[in-house]
């Protein structure tokens, strides 16, 4: 497996990545001038252009033709999931800090009152907000665990999902590749460790080939999740160990601080035991899924290719276009 | 000094363990009896707290929390640093 980024890839990026002088607007600026991004005045909210979504399109039809052979059954969700989900999910115990939970207005009319006087004097209007049974969806594969797990135990050959949604992590940032609403698109495989294992290793393998494909310097390395606080850093440190996670990542913003496009995660039997996924023979379900960052495959073509779409290489044109 | 008995009375605030902690062997490996991630975490923090200390970043790792020997040694690391 690639460690490192090719020599030639590496000089590349170099000129790509010369430091811009005082006064040379950021490639988040460079995005929003060419109409590519949209602003809304929240940073890592941002709307987008039909340009930018024809790649995002064409990425998706791309991903759809490399799994197409495996049969996956597809299903979308929307960007919300159900709050007890949430919670049985874990999702809590790693990440509080970048959970986004749905919350409407619950009082009656007088306190409907004190909420527009609030906002017209613009202090804290939020007090007679509750939160609902929904909170938005932090990975494509969370609100799938629990639909499978009600349809009883997997079949002999285990689980294969097709997934795309909006998902949300409260990390505001200026770097275009820190969305806080942004869409993955996931394979996820449900069965034996050695069926899962056996899809992971086959989508390395698939993202790789790929993103080369696409003309995008790549490395492939070790990852965690970013887990929250000291107790986080041991959940860092494990998930490392056992090399659970891997990304592939692309340089974006910077050289040193690649962008991992796809991640690649072997979650054991964690969420076969939250969720009592069982496989054929009774045994708990192992899970694993492929993520691909459509957002950051494309900001990654923008940034290696261009801004014009109309100028990339040929090569990287007929992957996506045909 | 930190004793084997010590390190199984914690281990019996533990969800996962307590049920079997008085026959855990000190070698045996607590991920082996059902310690997750997570039960890991909350072993590491409940090891500080009985024992006042702050195990640094090179021990928060599966390894210094995977038996009891290797408990006792982590926390007799941090308690006697000289003695390591
Ligand atoms: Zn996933």
């Amino acid at each position: 497996m690639d460690s490192t980024f090719s020599p030639r890839a590496d000089s590349r990026a170099a000129e790509i990545f010369d430091e811009a002088p005082d006064g040379v607007p950021s490639f988040l600026d460079r995005l929003f001038d060419q109409g590519l991004l949209v602003r809304t005045g929240v940073d890592g909210l941002y709307g987008r252009s039909g340009a930018f979504e024809s790649v995002v399109d064409a990425l998706e039809r791309l991903i759809s033709r490399l799994g197409a052979a495996d049969g996956a059954e597809v299903m979308r969700f929307p960007p919300g999931m159900s709050r007890p989900a949430f919670e049985r999910s874990g999702y809590l115990k790693g990440f509080p800090n970048l959970a986004g939970t749905i919350h409407s207005f619950c009082g009656n009319e007088a306190e409907h009152a004190e909420l527009l006087a609030c906002v017209e004097a613009r202090s804290d209007w939020t007090g007679h907000q509750q939160a609902t049974d929904i909170v938005l969806t932090p990975a494509a594969c969370y609100p799938l665990y629990p639909a499978a797990a009600a349809r009883g135990r997997l079949p002999e050959e285990g689980g294969l999902f097709d997934l795309q949604s909006y998902c949300f992590r409260r990390e505001p940032s200026l770097e275009p590749t820190r969305m806080q609403l942004f869409r993955m698109r996931e394979y996820v495989r449900m069965g034996s460790p050695e069926q899962v294992l056996a899809f992971r290793e086959s989508w390395l393998a698939r993202g790789t080939e790929m993103i080369r494909s696409l003309l995008l310097p790549l490395a492939i390395d070790v990852a965690n999740d970013p887990f929250f606080g000291r107790a986080g850093r041991m959940l860092a440190n494990n998930q490392r160990q056992q090399n659970l996670k891997f990304e592939l990542n692309v340089p974006v913003n910077s050289v040193e601080k690649p962008t991992a496009c796809l991640s690649f995660n072997y979650h054991q039997d964690h969420f076969g035991t939250t969720w009592n996924l069982r496989q054929a023979d009774g045994s708990v379900a192992h899970t694993a899924c492929v993520g691909f960052g459509l957002e950051r495959i494309t900001l990654a073509l923008l940034r290696h290719h261009g801004l014009d779409l109309a100028a990339w290489p040929d090569a990287v044109r007929t992957t996506l276009w045909g | 000094m930190v004793t084997s008995q010590d390190i199984r009375e914690i281990l019996a605030t533990n969800e996962v363990l307590a049920p079997v902690a008085e026959q855990i062997g000190d070698d045996d490996s607590l991920f082996d009896r059902g310690l997750d991630s997570f039960g890991s975490v909350q072993l590491m923090l409940a090891l500080e707290e009985r024992f006042g200390i702050e195990f640094p970043d090179e021990f928060l790792t599966r390894k210094s929390f995977a038996s009891i020997a290797a408990i006792r040694e982590t926390v007799a690391t941090v308690l006697h640093p000289q003695a390591a």
